[in-house]
């Protein structure tokens, strides 16, 4: 069965798997720090809608047709859910709750006029094994991107995440520092589309880092032990997903599910055997 | 209401001299204004101290001492009137500033360490890019060593005691090289043994040259912890060395 590692197809998906899977972990540690999981969240649902829209305003599914009405109908109802939490009563969470059901339903109607054959599953669940040139090359640009400005920008957004006013008092441009991680989320959660899925995204992007912080005091470890833990379970979970015959995003998602729930139980600062 | 007694402080930090800065910095309220809203929460804050002291901000709850700090540190936008810090705008001063939030507002379970934390006080002379020097190391280990701290710096910061968690902060603003401290409510919480190493490391930063001002709660330790005090109640009630302005008069301004 090792055979398997020959065929381009599968070196192609496992390569991606290692990308997104990294990136994804890497950019986990900040959504945790955030507390933005349940931005996240919202944030994956409305992916399915853009990618449709997208779809339907270029007339084919292309990297860049999704890419754009993903990033769009994000940050609609990331910016929506905003505008109605400031100017009535409910919280953000409330509304974004609201609204991102309602995109995720507007996109299954959509579905429905999408002229190309495509599955509403891929969309959902992911399909790595069949990942094409150009979405490696969007996830590895995306990656790139993500790495290279989180690395870069490390000690300002250190500060930021830890103390936001503080921050700011000293000169660290706080909103920009904001709208740049929520950027990078929606560009980490599409280019984990492909392998995961709409739904399952979430996962890619918040368990690696919870599970890493259980475990660490230093922030440099929860950036580079997320991302080692996504790649691992990005890999890892594709090749059982082979040999079993199962769903890529499906096995993916246990396994960085199962990694959570261990360094739950054992870590040292929580779970059953939490030193007192 | 009258304080429980109004004695000299212990003249461990002297108020007028300045060791470690050549000048004698002052720093300057004019007509502070900070408005939340619709209610005004501070109004027409003037007052001028200068290095080498500990100032209490003290007043009943709600009197704006945390505004009033937050205004000084810049978290909070005034409404009106100027800080001056050596003659120039405080906007100017970020790095010479720090402030030392409330316990309630710190994040504690961050995944940072005591040493970590007062690395970041670093960052404000590094900026963003610039790499990390063996200077930088030092100053660090300074700082910790200033506060007792060895030992404990590879604890995350949840695994300190409150007195702890107090001078981790400190070491920070040291690691800084920040000239103002700016404490909120920094005694709270702590109990007698605590309280008086954490005074004594306070007037220690006076001594040397730095400005110390806390918001404080606890009427009866003001005489013993600060050597100036301003009687706050939205407005500034009375300011000056705490002999003279800590009365049972000016309280009752305050307090009602």
């Amino acid at each position: 069965m090792d055979d398997i590692l020959s065929y381009p197809f599968f070196q192609r998906a496992l390569l991606g798997a290692l990308i997104i899977g990294f990136t994804n972990g890497c950019f986990s540690a900040y959504v945790v720090l955030k507390r933005s999981a349940l931005v996240a969240g919202s944030l994956s649902h409305a992916l399915l809608p853009g990618i449709a829209g997208g779809i339907l305003v270029a007339g084919s599914l292309t990297a860049w047709s999704a890419f754009l009405g993903a990033l769009i109908a994000a940050l609609l109802v990331v910016l929506s859910s905003l505008a109605v939490a400031r100017s009535s009563r409910l919280d953000q969470g409330t509304s974004l709750a609201v609204i991102f059901t309602i995109a995720f339903a507007a996109g299954l109607i959509m579905l429905k006029y999408v002229p190309v054959q495509v599955k509403l599953e891929d969309y959902l669940f992911g399909d790595i094994l069949n990942i094409s040139a150009t979405d490696l090359w969007v996830a590895s640009g995306i990656g790139t991107v993500t790495l290279t400005l989180t690395t870069a920008l490390q000690r300002p957004i250190l500060l930021t995440l830890f103390e936001p006013s503080v921050a700011a008092a000293q000169g660290v441009p706080v909103r920009a520092l904001n709208y740049l991680i929520m950027t990078l989320l929606v560009l980490v959660m599409i280019s984990s589309l492909q392998a995961v899925g709409c739904i399952l995204a979430l996962g890619l992007v918040v368990a690696p880092g919870a599970t890493v912080f259980l475990l660490t005091n230093s922030t440099r470890a929860m950036f580079w032990g997320g991302g080692l833990l996504g790649a691992a379970g990005a890999a890892g979970g594709m090749w059982i997903a082979h040999w079993g015959d199962f769903r890529p995003g499906a096995v993916i998602t246990i396994l960085l599910g199962a990694a959570f729930l261990l360094a739950f139980m054992f870590g040292p600062r929580s779970g059953f055997f939490r030193r007192s | 209401m009258s304080p429980a007694h109004v004695s000299g402080h212990p003249g461990v930090g002297g108020t007028e001299h300045c060791h470690h800065c050549a000048q004698h910095h002052e720093l300057q309220l004019r007509g502070v204004s900070v408005r939340y809203q619709k209610t005004e929460a501070l109004t027409d804050i003037s007052f001028a101290t200068s290095c080498g002291n500990t100032v209490a901000l003290i007043g009943p709850n709600g009197a704006g001492k945390s505004t009033l700090l937050k205004a000084i540190a810049g978290l909070v936008p005034r409404s009106g009137g100027s800080i001056l810090w050596r003659g120039a705008k405080v906007s100017q001063w970020h790095r010479e500033f720090a402030y030392l939030p409330q316990r309630e507002d710190v994040d504690w379970s961050f995944p940072v360490t005591v040493r970590g934390l007062v690395e970041m006080g670093r960052y404000s002379q590094l900026g963003w890019w610039r790499r990390w020097r063996e200077l930088d190391e030092k100053q660090v280990s300074k700082a910790l060593a200033a506060m007792h701290l060895e030992g404990l710096e590879g604890r995350q910061i949840s695994e300190l005691s409150g007195g702890q968690q107090q001078r981790a902060f400190i070491a920070r603003a040291l690691a800084q090289e920040a000239h103002v401290l700016m404490l909120d409510e920094p005694f709270n919480g702590l109990d007698r043994p605590a309280r008086e190493s954490l005074s004594l490391l306070l007037r220690q930063q006076a001594a040397e040259g730095r400005l110390v001002i806390a918001s404080h709660h606890d009427l009866n330790t003001v005489s013993d912890l600060f050597d100036e005090v301003l009687i706050l109640n939205r407005r500034a009630v009375a300011f000056g060395p705490v002999a003279e302005v800590f009365t049972g008069a000016n309280l009752s301004l305050a307090y009602g």
